[in-house]
């Protein structure tokens, strides 16, 4: 018998039985749905938190000198957190100092943020992220602004009270109104707001769009960090070849300027993309593996599953392999016929959790910030392992039906 | 080359039951030529339904020689037994052993499935053999949707697909009432006159008196192997 025809007959024999093959592909249908959804979010996951998370909280080629990292994974000892208390911190002269040396090409800026509450015309916005930084900062955020100006290197210098504010803040405080020119209270400080950043949409459902950016100089910088002091330094590189140049020559300038002598520990940390996606890694590595013995029991289940039904199958059917024998059907051809028939369950079980899987991906992030993107790989690695789970779990029940003796079989009831 | 479609010298067929033996066939030897209609007849116990299935490649001989169309098939492997089925054998049974889920012609094409024929030819011959039965009207029903009669005349059609060398039936109308079995032994009586071999297995003297020759078996040996009167020598 060509496999063809044995696949054609599998179909047939599988569409009479409907309700019978869908139980039997469920156990398969759930481990590969399990297999597909998880690697679609992980990967979905991935994708993000290198696009979006990393690359929009750090900044593109960007690296951040700080006193400890910026981002963390939050699984630190507490002798590291003290470690990281007892160094000193960043300071305005220190980026003066790099900033005035450093000869690899880019961008620093100087940064620091608290939470404020920002209030206009008997309107209030709580909880918003105060921001005391430079011009570049704009450059180092990618920031477009939908309205008005960002603030210059003059009204840094010259500490003027000018705002550049989210657009939640804009809508927030001003609705209907226009914005720019308007006066905004931080702290009880009046500012002037000059320009409106473009909305930034969400980030694991948080919105991006609750901030507002004064010069670090500016009179509200009190409220930010003390003074003299900042959070971190960002460093942005021309290229992503060029970051780990810039980093070693900032870290020998501070390693210079702080007289760490060799074989000292540095007491500053550096925060990229990378190093923030350190703990995502972690967790996602976990999954990943995690995920094979997860997926491996639905599957285990479902070749059991397989096997008693075909096994139940060959019983019921041991006359029609006794028929099937005597019409010329050799030990192979029964063998095949099993087989296939087994394979085909699976393989649309696997099939029906594909679509599944990527059905619930999407569910899950339509209803949940978690993003969702398939991995082509996983689809194929799903099909594949259904089909091999049939194969394996029909070569008992195959072998049965294909050895037993046409006289007894024909003989059956 | 003989015209004989079977030759059987001293064939034995004995089972080892626990510690007994029991011998069902105990020497025979018949030879039945091409174009002959033969019924073999006994009483249960009497060894005919070793001798069919010898005859029908469905188990071999503990001694003996049988001769099928030429080919000494009693030493064969299970495979090669296999394919002998298939190309020289037709089988006829008694409950018909039709594939329920199938219809008359998937049924019909299921010898020449195994045969490795292409799909096309196979229906393209299968519908032959069931419009040679008179069946060409039915091709696409199921077997419950078919009576008695059209059921055994779609298991002959199956039997016929491959053109076999002998067309074997076992009690072919055990389960048939009068009038049917009138109707599908008049079946064999055409397919007989078109040049077909046919054995068929029964205990039915009726049934056996259609037949041109009737061999009877008895404690595993031959008792008789006569012609019959009246019919056409």
């Amino acid at each position: 018998m060509k496999v063809f025809d044995a696949v054609r007959e599998a179909a047939h024999t599988l569409r009479t039985q409907k309700l019978k093959t869908a139980f039997s592909a469920i156990g398969v249908l759930i481990g590969v749905t399990f297999l597909i959804a998880v690697v679609s979010i992980i990967q979905g996951m991935n994708v993000y938190m290198e696009d979006q998370f990393a690359n929009r909280l750090i900044g593109l080629n960007t690296f951040q000198l700080a006193r400890n990292p910026t981002v963390n994974t939050g699984d630190n000892s507490d002798e590291e957190w003290r470690e990281w208390q007892r160094r000193p911190r960043i300071r305005y002269d220190d980026a003066d100092y790099i900033e005035a040396r450093l000869t690899t090409p880019g961008i620093v800026s100087r940064y620091c943020q608290d939470r404020a509450t920002v209030g206009a015309g008997g309107k209030i916005a709580k909880d918003i992220t105060l921001i005391g930084t430079d011009p570049q900062y704009f450059q180092i955020k990618n920031y477009d602004l939908s309205e008005g100006r960002i603030f210059t290197e003059q009204e840094l210098r010259t500490a003027q009270p000018v705002a550049v504010v989210g657009s939640l803040i804009a809508e927030k405080l001003f609705p209907g109104l226009d914005p720019i020119g308007k006066e905004v209270a931080i702290g009880g400080i009046p500012y002037r707001v000059i320009g409106i950043v473009e909305p930034q949409g969400t980030m694991f459902g948080f919105s991006m769009d609750k901030f507002v950016v004064t010069p670090y100089s500016a009179p509200a910088r009190r409220f930010i960090c003390p003074i003299g002091v900042l959070d971190y330094v960002s460093f942005k590189a021309e290229s992503p070849q060029a970051i780990q140049v810039m980093k070693d020559e900032v870290q020998s300038l501070m390693r210079q300027r702080r007289g760490l002598r060799p074989g000292q520990a540095d007491n500053f940390s550096f925060t990229d993309s990378k190093s923030a996606l350190e703990g995502w890694n972690k967790i996602s590595g976990f999954l990943i593996a995690a995920l094979p013995m997860l997926v491996g029991i639905g599957l285990l289940v479902g070749g059991i599953v397989i096997m008693n039904i075909m096994l139940v199958s060959v019983t019921e059917r041991v006359r029609e392999i006794g028929v099937r024998k005597a019409l010329g059907a050799r030990r192979s051809d029964i063998l095949k016929q099993f087989l296939v028939e087994s394979a085909t369950i699976s393989t649309f079980g696997a099939a029906c959790g594909v679509g599944l899987g990527i059905g619930l991906a999407f569910v899950i992030s339509a209803a949940s910030p978690l993003p969702a993107a398939v991995a082509p790989w996983s689809v194929a690695l799903g099909v594949g392992l259904g089909m091999t789970v049939g194969m394996i779990a029909g070569v008992y029940p195959a072998t049965r039906a294909a050895k037993l003796d046409p006289i007894v079989a024909l003989r059956s009831e | 080359m003989s015209d004989a479609v079977i030759r059987v010298v001293g064939l034995t067929r004995s089972y080892v039951m626990g510690t007994e033996t029991v011998h069902a066939l105990r020497g025979v030897d018949v030879e039945i030529r091409r174009n002959e209609y033969v019924a073999i007849m006994g009483p249960s116990g009497s060894g005919k339904s070793t001798l069919m299935n010898l005859m029908g490649c469905l188990d071999t001989p503990s001694a003996g020689e049988y001769w099928l169309n030429g080919q000494e098939v009693s030493r064969m492997s299970d495979d090669a037994l296999a394919r002998v089925r298939n190309k020289e054998i037709g089988f006829v049974f008694q409950t018909f052993n039709l594939l329920p889920r199938a219809t008359a012609l998937q049924n019909v094409e299921l010898p020449l499935v195994y045969a490795g024929v292409s799909s096309a030819e196979r229906r393209r011959k299968a519908a032959t053999a069931l419009e040679r039965v008179g069946l060409g009207s039915r091709m696409d029903h199921r077997p419950n949707e078919l009576s008695g009669g059209q059921r055994q005349r779609v298991a002959i059609a199956r039997g016929l697909v491959n053109d076999p060398a002998l067309l074997l039936a076992d009690e072919p109308t055990g389960n048939l009432d009068s009038t049917t079995t009138e109707e599908i032994l008049g079946v064999f009586k055409g397919l007989h006159a078109q040049g077909q071999t046919i054995v068929i297995v029964t205990h039915e003297p009726d049934v056996a008196q259609h037949a041109e020759r009737t061999v009877v078996i008895r404690d595993g040996k031959i008792a008789s192997d006569k012609l019959n009167r009246g019919a056409a020598a």
